[in-house]
């Protein structure tokens, strides 16, 4: 329909150069995959390694790339807040393929395939990160959900796996179908599928309903991969079932770029709709937080119990969405950054639980007197406990406090009333950890912790007691350029 | 000169640094517990040391902030300031007065995780500092709630049997009454465009705004007071800490509330804290009268005090929302005396608690005999604690009531009941367990106070003789600021009338 699509703007292999992460993600992904192919010996420990390398490799071209722009005539897009949340995704990556380095064999995915799909997904990831146009956008997904299936489901003799991936399967595939129909709506009432013309359209056309009913459709697909309340039901199950190597993955990339693209389509393609929008997005965040900080409250299961605060903080991230604002999408965008350092940390807490004979420990009241065995993983998890609630000075209240600001600028003061009790309800499922760890006796030994976990666990530990004087101002800096590249 | 320029940031974090030395001292055993407590002692008394050197710089005369730093810091919201005026100063000496005193008392009854205690103890004086030293709204958020999180571990892990329970309900009690304020003070963002509190206090705050806000802060500061009916935290928090622990909670965190309704709700907020001070005296008439007469029939010692301490804090929010100059300066009096004398006589239950391993009152009697140096001690911080002249627990109540008997006369007509059942309560409790027969057997073989605990008491009774003589030293500290609080106060509200005439 446009005339400039007739030629390509992708004239030499330099003007590629937006897009060079992804084409070095991908180039390495099919690379590693051929060599694992031919080479005789399973080597997961060693293709693995080399897939956090080509992760860090990416993350560098990402943050030394020159220049952002639109490549593919449109449909890729390069800005301040795609970079930003791309980091975010490789990051987050990179440091769950790391923790996960020496328990592979005990949780089945020993093979090469999984570090291969881990990228692949990544590589997913940065395309809904950078899509422009609501193909990319489903080709990134999907590319993204694929892996991720697979991987769930990777443990393939355990029954509880294979439950997961399953069930991940099934509910993504519908929710990539509400997706899709959401998305074929979205066209047939602004004849565009490139996300900053969607938003032209609408503003020559008066808002029809069917616009509305199509951005509604498209939202809960994405609200399914944030896993926000009621779109959440399979991240429970998938979490508890998964290997946890797996479900530290899954809990903390995916969903930046989820959250990512969420923000783009909302502010992007639908600012000028921005209060039918904001209703969703304001009950979907008061839903989240309140269901889980309740639900969460029974649960034994450590990795359930996560999946229940990791829904919880999409709700609290939200909060800041619903504002609509630049201070909001800022506020998110510090809001992920620090809801995957808390992530990681946690899972690699989990990770270096097992007992002395090799049981993996996967249950709240098996941590009984944590702090006396192992007063290091005690300490770390007990902080990254206190900053999860959100209790300063850690970095998890710099991050509410950003969110919470940008609701009550726009006068949200029942959102924020809720939002900040809902926090207080969460507290008291993050304490009974601490409780368990500190004030309970010990009630098993508790094996050695593998070095590169205590790194990670050190390394975002002092992140997050010192945020506000280390990380603090550079990354609100660079949150509010990110934001400002939307608006 | 530099160092002064630096001297509040020094004193708030010297013992945040001590932690870190402390994280770093390695092994196990007595040696490495005594050390720990060496440097403990070394650290606090040191800060100590400091914050009377600041009280001596201080000057008196002045309405303004002294001390400033202001830093921008994270994003165009928060900055790094910090300041004292005639408010806030004091807080800081009893604080840090307080803590070698808290050290002390904990050589030999901590004897787990000594290491662990110190630390959380020398976090929790950081916090305690900077929410009295910092000018920026933000930045006295983070100190205030901060120190959940080392009083949730030190109640928790070094606390009696029930512990778990009282450490969840003050955590749950202070947490949820404090996210409310964290609202009002972004929304005091939003309309203020700042977070300094030197320019929010000039700032005039719409008064249908000033309601909502007011209450915000209300659900903080009442909880953390405590206000009746939001005290029921204390009694359990305090029974079941370690006694440094009950020391801290009763001597300085308590007093946070109070400082913050000076500091926000009066001076901020002064067409809704008129418009609430009836509201606000019911509650401190109801806490003095209702917990003074709960107190009496306490059966637990630390008990008996902890309900004493919100009796006694309702004659500061009594005289805090009187307004006048004479209730606020009464209101900082008392809360700088109740922190010295709650803090001794939780220091003394301690003294005895470490020796026969009980609180209950009727496990004791006579001890006057074994320990008579004990009993004195006792005697003058229950005097204190009475409100008897000649200690400094009667300047304070004296001033309060004096300033609530202009604004409300049957406010301070019950208010004085809250006196006649002090005395009832305390003489009580001193009688049964320092007079009558030694007649237990475990008693018999008890011993007086020692070195150390001579050491912890002593300047605290000097202290309480000292300011109910002569409490010229506090008093003048305060009272340029207070004057400016207490007429920027009389001017917002007496300006709503005017308005109202000249309308007519």
């Amino acid at each position: 329909m446009q005339s400039a699509i007739t030629s390509s703007d992708v004239s030499s292999f330099a003007s590629l150069a937006p897009a060079y992460p992804e084409l070095l993600l991908a180039a390495g992904a099919l690379v590693l995959l051929l060599v694992a192919l031919f080479w005789k010996n399973n080597r997961a420990g060693v293709i693995a390694s080399a897939a956090i390398v080509l992760l860090v490799a990416a993350l560098a071209v990402l943050l030394f790339q020159p220049a952002g722009g639109i490549l593919f005539n449109g449909v890729f897009i390069v800005d301040g807040f795609a970079r930003y949340m791309k980091a975010l995704v490789l990051g987050g990556a990179a440091l769950s393929v790391l923790i996960s380095l020496n328990s592979g064999r005990e949780h089945g995915i020993d093979k090469f395939e999984y570090a291969i799909l881990i990228l692949l997904a990544t590589l997913g990831m940065m395309i809904m990160v950078s899509s422009n146009d609501l193909m990319t956008l489903y080709i990134g997904l999907e590319l993204q959900s694929l892996a991720l299936y697979v991987v769930a489901a990777m443990k393939r003799d355990d029954r509880r796996a294979t439950e997961a991936g399953l069930k991940y399967f099934v509910l993504g595939a519908l929710s990539s179908g509400m997706l899709l129909y959401g998305a074929s709506l979205v066209y047939g009432f602004t004849g565009t599928t490139q996300l900053d013309r969607i938003v032209a359209a609408i503003a020559l056309d008066t808002r029809s309903i069917g616009l509305v009913f199509g951005m509604v459709f498209l939202l809960a697909g994405i609200a399914f991969k944030i896993s926000a309340v009621p779109f959440h039901m399979w991240t429970p199950d998938v979490y508890e079932g998964a290997p946890t190597p797996v479900t530290a993955f899954l809990a903390a990339a995916p969903k930046v770029a989820a959250m990512a693209l969420f923000i783009r389509v909302t502010t992007v393609s639908f600012g000028s709709l921005t209060h039918d929008w904001q209703q969703i997005v304001i009950f979907l965040s008061i839903a989240s937080m309140v269901l889980a900080a309740f639900a969460a409250i029974g649960q034994n299961n450590l990795k359930r119990l996560l999946a229940y605060s990791s829904i919880g903080h999409v709700g609290f991230a939200l909060v800041g969405l619903s504002s609509g604002t630049q201070v909001g999408v800022e506020g998110v965008a510090i809001y992920m950054a620090i809801y995957v350092a808390m992530t990681v940390g946690i899972f690699a807490c989990v990770l270096s639980l097992r007992t002395a004979d090799g049981t993996l420990i996967e249950s709240v009241s098996e941590l009984g007197g944590l702090a006396q065995k192992r007063p290091f993983v005690a300490a770390t998890m007990a902080i990254l406990m206190f900053s999860l609630i959100g209790l300063p000075p850690l970095a998890g209240f710099f991050a509410k406090w950003q969110v919470f600001l940008a609701a009550i600028e726009q006068n949200l003061f029942l959102l924020a009333v809720i939002g900040v009790l809902a926090s207080a309800v969460s507290a008291f499922y993050y304490l009974r950890i601490v409780k368990v760890m500190y004030f309970d006796e010990p009630t098993a030994e508790f094996a050695r912790v593998p070095a590169e976990l205590n790194v990670v666990m050190a390394g975002i530990g002092f992140l997050v007691v010192t945020y506000f004087v280390t990380v603090g101002s550079p990354l609100t800096a660079a949150a509010h350029s990110a934001a400002g590249s939307l608006f | 000169m530099i160092f002064s320029d630096h001297l509040l940031t020094v004193i708030t974090f010297l013992p945040t640094l001590g932690a870190l030395v402390l994280l770093l001292v390695g092994g196990k055993g007595e040696g490495a517990d005594n050390l720990a407590r060496w440097i403990a002692l070394g650290v606090t008394l040191v800060t100590a040391v400091l914050s009377l050197y600041l009280w001596v710089l201080f000057d008196p005369a002045s309405t303004e902030f002294q001390f400033v730093e202001n830093y921008p810091w994270i994003g165009d919201s928060i900055g790094y300031r910090m300041g004292v005026d005639g408010i806030s100063v004091l807080f800081i000496p009893l604080t840090a007065v307080l803590m070698p005193a808290v050290v002390l008392t904990s050589w030999s009854s901590i004897t787990r995780r000594v290491k662990e205690y110190m630390i959380v103890f020398l976090i929790l004086e950081t916090f305690m500092i900077g929410a009295f030293a910092t000018l920026d709204l933000a930045m006295f958020y983070v100190f205030f709630e901060g120190t959940l999180i080392p009083m949730f571990l030190i109640i928790g892990i070094w606390g009696g049997a029930r512990r778990i329970q009282a450490t969840y309900k003050f955590f749950f009690y202070s947490f949820t009454g404090t996210v409310l304020m964290l609202l009002a003070i972004m929304a005091m963002f939003w309309q203020a465009g700042t977070l300094d509190i030197r320019s929010l206090l000039s700032f005039r705050f719409p008064p249908e705004v000033q309601t909502w806000l007011w209450i915000g802060f209300f659900a903080s500061f009442a909880v953390k007071m405590p206000m009746w009916p939001f005290h029921t935290w204390l009694p359990d928090a305090h029974v079941e800490a370690p006694t440094g622990g009950s020391v801290i909670l009763a001597a300085v965190l308590l007093k946070m509330g109070g400082y913050g309704f000076i500091r926000f709700s009066i001076s901020m907020f002064p067409d809704a804290s008129h418009q609430f001070a009836n509201f606000v005296f019911v509650l401190s008439i109801a806490a003095i009268i209702i917990t003074s007469l709960v107190a009496l029939v306490q059966t637990d010692i630390k008990k008996l005090i902890a309900y004493s301490s919100v009796a006694h804090m309702g004659f500061v929010t009594m005289g805090i929302f009187s307004g006048n100059i004479y209730g606020i300066h009464g209101a900082i009096f008392q809360m700088i005396s109740h922190g010295i004398v709650s803090a001794a006589l939780f220091l003394c239950v301690g003294v005895v608690y470490d020796r026969m391993h009980t609180r209950e009152v009727s496990a004791y009697g006579g001890l006057v005999e074994r320990m008579p140096r004990y009993a004195f001690a006792f005697m003058v911080f229950t005097m204190a604690n009475v409100g008897l002249p000649g200690t400094s627990g009667f300047v304070g109540e004296f001033l309060t009531m004096f300033a609530v008997f202009q604004v409300n006369t049957w406010v301070a007509f019950f208010a004085a009941f809250g006196v006649i059942l002090s005395a009832g309560y305390a003489l009580w409790l001193y009688r049964r367990v320092i007079f009558g027969a030694l007649t237990r057997d475990s008693l018999k073989g008890i011993l007086d106070l020692d070195r150390r605990e001579i050491a912890v008491l002593v300047p605290l009774v000097v202290l309480t003789i000292l300011f109910g003589f002569y409490p010229a030293p506090i008093l003048d500290a305060t009272a340029a600021s207070v004057g400016l609080v207490a007429e920027n106060f009389a001017n917002a509200i007496g300006a709503a009338p005017a308005a109202v005439a000249a309308a007519h």
